[in-house]
């Protein structure tokens, strides 16, 4: 009787999974669950991503959809913690997703990239950190070049702009600031330039006074600041504080209009490379900046570009292939380089490699009048 | 030695503000013998009523600092004890501790929903001006953060010590039954110390959202920090929590200066665990008799 009840519930629970992939097979919508931090430290990162992603997702129902089919984008709250994020990518599997959109914490993702890649989900990451695309995964793909393609295009800047011999670095200890920390150490070993102050600082930490003085005391000649917007808020408050000169020079973060808006005009000069620049002057990216605003009555940064192109991303590979195929549209994507001359929705015309890593043209930005301005460009690598 | 008088008065000048917050987990484990887990978010929420009171209201900043600690006070104090400490104040202390915990969410959540997930920049209520002694830059808002709590700190000290209400709040505290039978009206005491305690955390809310930034989430820290400065102060003694605030300030500051920077958060948790083996009762804490 034991046995038979057990073998009842087993093929309850079998024809109840069938019968759940049969419905999602049969589905009349692509699945694209957005996995992102709307909620805790991350939140206006993993917001804007969410909120860019949406409005892709919009456009392209609006025509049609891809291949005819709608897309439906449920949101999954990570609340910014790498093992939720974990949970929440299996459930977004398990409810029948041909792609997973984020996370943008490099925590998180490093933790649940392996369950959509167990599962050969793709998934499009707005992470940063170098060990993402480093795994030997091949379902994952970047929307912003990792930090050890960024960071390196700053190394000229150091030696030949700024001419700096003795560099201090400020860097949050998560897996985003390590990632940046490492590559940044490594090319200034590279080109000679010595790093005087090494000072890492916790997330969410409120007094920066002791990691400034640190820098000032090493008597650097430029600084590095790999911190997160609420972060580096505070750090450039506690520069201007302290009076410290040298430059300040980041990567991404340190000249995004939320660090600008929170850290009351002392972002002011304030240096960065960054893979999108909100404040291009380019006429795709000016146009999506105003639709962000226009849909949300308030501007977004670089994480809102990232996704809207992963949802157009998908959609592209997918036409591509010309059918529904996870298999299909991973491999596509590996190598491929889509023209925003032919591909309007990528914004700028962008490439992924047999890693899924990404080439893009980048920006050089400073904060001029309360401002991010666009000083330079740096050519895709 | 710039250096050292660099972090050691911002090390102050933060700990005075988590001392404001740690004030209040004493005063309500003196009143309701429980533990406020939503202390943190009383620090988190009075500085969000300031903001919608200047950007949905249209009202001056000082006008917004008003309706901001009238909201906490009413919000934090009067129906944080209406409507959960007092009806669950004939069960034991877990009920209530689960409570506070379910509040904290509540409040968080409600912050997030109502004004937004993003800090917002918070005006700061002092000049950000410097000045330099003996090669150290200090601001006029950390040494008039300091002066400010330690101020009302003594004050608070003060009026709990010298004055017929103060006394009767002590009684109450210390033991209702009798303080009932010579006459001290216990409910109306013990309204008093929830409204103090409120009153505080706008006070820690308005001090530290300048530098800390205004977030929903940022009661969790502030809250944790807190909870361990009462505990290493003394949970029992108001100023054991004023030590404890500014011990964790300097010791963060002095740690990530002189020790590591990376392993900076780490210490106010040794410390706690140093504490609770060999001196539970708090570094100033009595191990008898309760005092407000």
């Amino acid at each position: 009787m034991k046995h038979f009840n057990m073998f009842k519930h087993t093929t309850l629970a079998l024809s109840l999974i069938a019968a759940s992939s049969v419905a999602a097979m049969a589905d009349d919508t692509v699945k694209l669950p957005c996995v992102c931090e709307m909620s805790g430290p991350g939140a206006v990162s993993g917001s804007n991503f969410h909120d860019g992603a949406a409005i892709a997702v919009k456009e392209i129902n609006a025509a049609g959809g891809i291949l005819g089919k709608k897309i439906e984008m449920e949101t999954y709250d990570t609340q910014s913690d790498p093992q939720v994020s974990r949970a929440l990518v299996q459930k977004a599997i398990d409810s029948g997703a041909y792609a997973i959109l984020g996370t943008v914490y490099s925590g998180s993702t490093m933790v649940n990239m392996m369950v959509a890649q167990q599962a050969g989900v793709p998934q499009f990451t707005g992470a940063e950190a170098p060990g993402i695309t480093q795994k030997d995964n091949n379902y994952i793909f970047r929307t912003a070049a990792g930090s050890q393609k960024g960071v390196p295009a700053l190394t000229s800047y150091f030696k030949d702009t700024l001419k700096a011999a003795k560099v201090a670095v400020a860097w949050v200890n998560n897996d985003f600031g390590k990632g940046g920390h490492d590559v940044f150490l490594a090319e200034m070993k590279k080109v000679g330039v010595s790093v005087v102050a090494d000072v890492p600082s916790e997330q969410g930490q409120a007094d920066f006074a002791a990691d400034v003085s640190k820098i000032k005391q090493a008597g650097a000649d430029a600084v590095f600041v790999y911190l997160n917007e609420e972060e580096s808020a505070r750090f450039l408050k506690e520069v201007k504080k302290q009076g410290v000169t040298a430059p300040l020079v980041g990567e991404v973060t340190l000249t995004g209009q939320k660090v600008i808006d929170l850290s009351d005009g002392t972002a002011e000069g304030a240096l960065a490379h960054v893979g999108l620049a909100t404040s291009s002057p380019d006429p795709k990216i000016v146009d999506f900046v105003q639709k962000f605003k226009t849909t949300y009555n308030r501007d977004t940064d670089h994480n809102g570009i990232k996704g809207y192109i992963a949802v157009y991303a998908i959609k592209y590979a997918t036409e591509l292939v010309g059918k529904l195929d996870r298999e299909a549209m991973t491999a596509k994507l590996h190598g491929l380089t889509l023209d925003v001359a032919k591909y309007p929705g990528m914004i700028l015309t962008t490439g992924w490699d047999d890693k899924g890593e990404l080439a893009r043209e980048s920006f050089m930005t400073q904060v001029k009048g309360g401002k991010q301005v666009v000083i330079g460009t740096v050519p895709a690598n | 030695m710039a250096q050292f008088f660099q972090v050691l008065l911002s090390g102050l000048s933060t700990g005075s503000i988590y001392a404001l917050a740690a004030i209040g987990f004493v005063l309500v484990w003196q009143t309701a013998q429980t533990v406020n887990f939503a202390q943190g978010e009383f620090v988190m929420l009075p500085a969000f009523f300031v903001l919608a009171g200047v950007h949905v209201l249209g009202l001056p900043l000082w006008g917004a600092l008003l309706l901001g600690l009238a909201a906490s006070v009413f919000v934090l104090g009067f129906l944080f004890k209406r409507m959960i400490v007092e009806p669950m104040s004939k069960s034991t202390g877990l009920p209530l501790i689960i409570a506070t915990m379910a509040l904290s969410i509540l409040l968080k959540e409600s912050a997030k929903q109502f004004y937004a997930a993003e800090a917002q920049p918070f005006p700061s209520l002092f000049p950000q001006s410097t000045f330099n002694v003996a090669g150290a830059v200090f601001s006029i808002q950390d040494v008039l953060n300091l002066l400010v709590s330690l101020a009302v700190v003594v004050a608070l000290t003060l009026f709990l010590d010298r004055t017929k209400t103060g006394r009767s709040m002590q009684a109450t505290a210390q033991n209702p039954g009798v303080a009932e039978i010579l006459g001290i009206d216990i409910k109306r005491m013990t309204l008093y110390t929830f409204l103090i305690n409120a009153t505080l955390a706008a006070l820690a809310s308005f001090l530290i959202s300048p530098i800390y930034l205004a977030k929903f989430s940022s009661g969790e820290s502030l809250g944790l920090i807190a909870f361990i400065a009462a505990i290493v102060g003394g949970f029992n003694q108001i100023r054991g929590a004023l030590a404890g605030g500014l011990l964790i300030g300097v010791l963060d500051n002095l740690t990530a200066t002189y020790v590591t920077a990376q392993y900076r958060a780490a210490v106010p948790l040794v410390l706690l665990v140093i504490i609770i083996l060999f001196r539970p009762e708090g570094l100033l804490g009595t191990s008898e008799g309760r005092k407000v």
